[in-house]
């Protein structure tokens, strides 16, 4: 057999109520992929998401956009099969594929009734395997990419947002705006598209999860099938080390009613020991939906802003901790020192042990809604396997939430969330109020 | 992440995507009606208080309060403080939120379990003890003017379908923004909320609606404990509300920050009689266009008009056959290419339209929309909050939950000739509603340039 097989079966016990199993099964191909498998029999349905290392952080700052085509332009046609007859295929046999792409992966996802498994199976590969990368298609959808990309340089969260990222990263790939920018996606050419697939959708950077009603020999051979179409690069490029100094304050002036605030800084990677701890953190802070303390304090108490939150998005490398809010124009200067303050005040003291109780018996208590349909394992699962989490992830995911203290958040926050160093970013504040 | 008070479902996908099997129902002393559907794949439990009161039900001067309602039914009853519920979900491990739309509003929580009663419990004490205070209403409804400028005053289309709304329906009530219009708002004072609640908020005018892993029995019995005591009030006599016949098209163009224009255009539509059986025929055919014009990336309007000929950058359509108010259109949208004119563009999109009275729809078509709906079907019973969602709308707008049992059906019923009867129908000039969106740039000392323009 070319498989080595781990077969893990995790069960998560709660506290308080009956336990649920989720048996996540996993192995690598000789070529290095690394698939799981959750076997479910209950629905005629299954689901397959793929991921590559393939997202915008390999793009370089000439060619920024050539990942985004790439993931784009290969569902448009494969196999010698033009576009519309893929399309066509697809539909035909009931199944779904789609496309996802962020900064540190190219994903593509089949849903398709269990009965038609085979020949969807057969369809995605060739989508995988063998894109066309037709010129023609590639010419209409980068003026697609320049049309959209110059519309949203004219709005205000998309400005915003762009500013923020090159506030954080600078030099580093993870500034570049994932779909590029309209003067480089305009010099992209097949080749470049040809030669970015070749380089980077390799079997070693490949995660392959399957959900759903297949067999385990199924499975098998269709982890098989996918990963060894391609081939394995053991030297293939690391991703650039972030290297983040100090923070900047941006102004950008807009027509529009709200400004919009972006604050924060690059903090922390996946697989990062000191993850949960800020996560659990992080709830309180601003991640709890109603219940945080930006929440309470610029929506509840004040009537500030309709949404405002914070979070960790960690990536391969630090990711960005981000707070964001929208608000009137003239209340911007204020809003923004309610949130300093809050954030402030939360590094200085930690949460208080009610809200440290409150946060747990969220993450515990409401632990079997994460998985609750073979959409949300196959999310979750993709994004354990992508981010090579250990196998246990699931299992003491509970145990070590209820473990973290007070003290651990505080410190956590204190030594990694140093709000001296944080970006601002405001786009569309009235230019004769400058504070801070 | 994000949380969201979400105000519009307008596209709901296939809101039939389930047939039912096992929906369970019983209607308390006080009128409240209860359905419960179990699905014991996960241990979880989903929950929804549907109430038939929505935007369609609003006078002019008061727009937007019932989504204002929406937003002050989380300030506290009687015996719990602003927020308390909010945190008493989530130290469950819930998730709750709240949805305003032109034919209801609604309130749900996702639970484990064995949580669902702290919800329902929470469901009824609002639903009877809710307090509203002048001092917290002048706070949300800062927070709510601040939603309507990021969801509609910063946003160019969006800003397009609240004008196109407003001229498709001169008369009906389906022309204001659910959200409300900015005056309204800022003159909306605490006694328009009490009043509404006051109006509406009777259990004879609510559904329950849970689903998951749950016992139906015991739902119903807990249905009644909490939910049954609670005195029911006579619902104001709702009139019916028709907008009157369209004689003539009608044009309007929106300047708004930006760069690409875009046009949404649309007719009136008829919708599904509450009885399932009026107009069924016509409804069907239209939700059968619709899959052949949009939805996939093999549908007509993108194969033709993005794909073949490059004429747009974005296209769709959209059709909805349920409604409350028994009023509804059939639009389509799109953003044209670089040297194409928003004008020429209009008359592309009639063109296809056009088309398939002189030639007709295929059966390959035909066949590719009931494959997508069959697969459909099956693909929303991974989802338990889809199932709630699908019984709460259809039981408030009017419909028996069971309509879903039959769509498949009427679906592979409509053929190429109905299609073009409805076309043929209601899609003329006269009846057409148009709005473009004229982008200005952002530097309003600067001259519009280079782009074609709405005349």
């Amino acid at each position: 057999m070319l498989v080595k097989t781990i077969l893990i079966t995790i069960l998560i016990f709660f506290s308080n109520f009956s336990s649920a199993t989720l048996n996540i099964q996993h192995w690598e191909s000789n070529n290095g992929a690394r698939i799981y498998f959750v076997e479910n029999h209950d629905l005629p349905i299954v689901d397959i998401n793929v991921d590559f290392r393939a997202g915008s952080v390999k793009d370089t700052k000439q060619k920024s956009g050539v990942a985004s085509l790439t993931n784009h332009v290969m569902v448009l046609g494969a196999g010698g099969i033009n576009e519309e007859d893929l399309a066509n295929q697809f539909i035909d046999l009931g199944a779904q594929l789609n496309s996802s792409f962020d900064q540190d992966k190219s994903g593509f996802s089949l849903r398709t009734l269990s009965e038609k498994k085979i020949e969807a199976i057969d369809l995605l590969t060739l989508v995988l395997h063998k894109p066309n990368f037709d010129s023609k298609i590639i010419e209409r959808e980068k003026k697609r990419y320049v049309a959209s990309i110059s519309q949203s340089e004219t709005m205000p969260g998309a400005i915003a947002s762009k500013a923020f990222m090159k506030a954080l990263y600078g030099e580093h790939p993870y500034a570049l705006p994932n779909s590029g920018e309209v003067e480089t996606i305009k010099k992209i050419s097949k080749k470049d598209l040809h030669d970015f697939y070749k380089s980077n959708y390799l079997s070693n950077e490949l995660s392959i999860v399957i959900v759903g009603d297949i067999s385990r020999k199924d499975a098998e051979d269709l982890g098989h099938k996918i990963s060894l179409g391609f081939s394995e690069n053991k030297m293939a490029s690391a991703t650039p080390l972030v290297d983040y100094k100090k923070g900047q304050e941006i102004k950008i002036s807009h027509p529009s009613k709200q400004a919009h605030l972006y604050y924060g800084a690059p903090i922390i990677k996946r697989g990062d020991p000191d993850f949960l701890t800020l996560y659990l953190g992080n709830y309180i802070l601003g991640g709890g939906g109603f219940v945080s303390r930006l929440t309470q304090n610029i929506r509840e108490d004040r009537g500030l802003a309709y949404s405002v939150y914070s979070y960790f998005m960690p990536f391969i490398q630090e990711g960005p901790f981000q707070i964001g809010l929208q608000t009137k124009k003239n209340q911007v200067g204020e809003a923004k020192e309610l949130v300093k303050k809050t954030v402030s005040t939360f590094i200085k003291n930690g949460p208080t042990p009610k809200e440290l109780r409150q946060a747990k018996d969220y993450m515990i208590g409401g632990f079997p809604l994460r998985l609750d349909s073979n959409k949300k394992i196959l999310e979750y699962v993709s994004m354990m396997a992508f981010y090579k989490y250990p196998l246990d992830y699931l299992e003491t995911f509970t145990d070590k939430i209820n473990k973290i203290t007070a003290e651990e958040i505080k410190s956590a926050f204190q030594r990694r969330v140093d709000m001296s160093k944080f970006s601002t970013v405001i786009v569309g504040s009235e230019q004769q109020k400058k504070r801070s | 992440m994000n949380f969201l008070k979400i105000v519009f479902l307008f596209c709901l996908m296939p809101i039939f995507a389930q047939a039912d099997i096992g929906v369970k129902e019983i209607t308390l002393k006080n009128g409240m009606r209860v359905l419960v559907k179990e699905d014991h794949r996960s241990p979880v439990a989903v929950s929804m208080v549907w109430y038939r009161a929505g935007s369609l039900d609003e006078v002019n001067g008061k727009t937007g309060v019932a989504h204002v309602l929406e937003h002050m039914m989380f300030k506290g009853t009687k015996t719990t403080k602003p927020g308390e519920y909010s945190e008493i979900i989530a130290a469950a491990g819930g998730r709750e939120n709240a949805f305003t739309g032109a034919d209801y509003t609604a309130y749900f929580q996702r639970l484990e379990k064995s949580k669902l009663p702290i919800s329902m419990k929470m469901e009824a004490d609002r639903m009877q003890n809710l307090v509203i205070t002048e001092e917290e209403f002048k706070k949300e409804i800062n927070v709510v003017m601040e939603e309507r400028r990021w969801r509609t005053d910063d946003k160019p289309k969006a800003q397009v379908n609240e004008l196109f709304n407003s001229l498709i329906f001169r008369a009906h009530p389906y022309g204001r923004p659910i959200v409300g219009w900015m005056n309204d708002l800022e003159n909306m004072t605490y006694e328009d909320a009490i009043e509404w609640y006051k109006m509406w908020y009777s259990p004879s005018n609510a559904i329950l609606v849970v689903a998951g892993d749950v016992d139906t029995e015991e739902v119903f019995a807990k249905a009644r404990k909490y939910f049954g005591k609670i005195s029911a009030y006579q619902i104001a006599k709702r009139k019916p509300q028709f907008e009157p016949k369209q004689n003539g098209s009608r044009r309007a163009i929106l300047k708004a920050p930006g760069k690409l224009p875009y046009i949404q255009m649309g007719y009136p539509a008829p919708t599904l009689g509450k009885d399932g059986i009026k107009n069924k025929k016509e409804v069907f055919a239209l939700e059968v266009l619709v899959g052949i014009l949009s939805g996939t990336s093999s549908s007509r309007l993108n194969q033709n008009l993005v794909r073949k000929t490059s004429r747009a950058i974005d296209v769709g359509a959209g059709y909805s056959m349920l409604s409350r108010g028994g009023q509804s259109t059939f639009e389509m949208y799109a953003t044209p290419s670089e040297k194409v004119s928003v004008v020429d563009l209009e008359k592309y999109l009639k063109l296809e339209l056009k088309n398939i009275i002189d030639n007709g729809v295929t059966d390959i078509e035909l066949n590719r929309v009931i494959t997508s709906v069959v697969a459909g079907e099956v693909y929303q019973k991974d989802s338990v909050f889809g199932a709630v969602m699908q019984i709460g709308q259809l039981e408030t707008m009017g419909y028996s939950h069971k309509i879903a049992d039959v769509y498949i059906d009427n679906i592979k019923k409509v053929t190429s000739k109905d299609i073009q009867g409805v076309i043929k129908k209601y899609f003329h000039d006269d009846a057409l509603t148009i709005v473009t969106l004229d982008p200005q740039p952002l530097d309003k000392n600067k001259i519009p340039k280079g782009r074609p323009h709405a005349r």
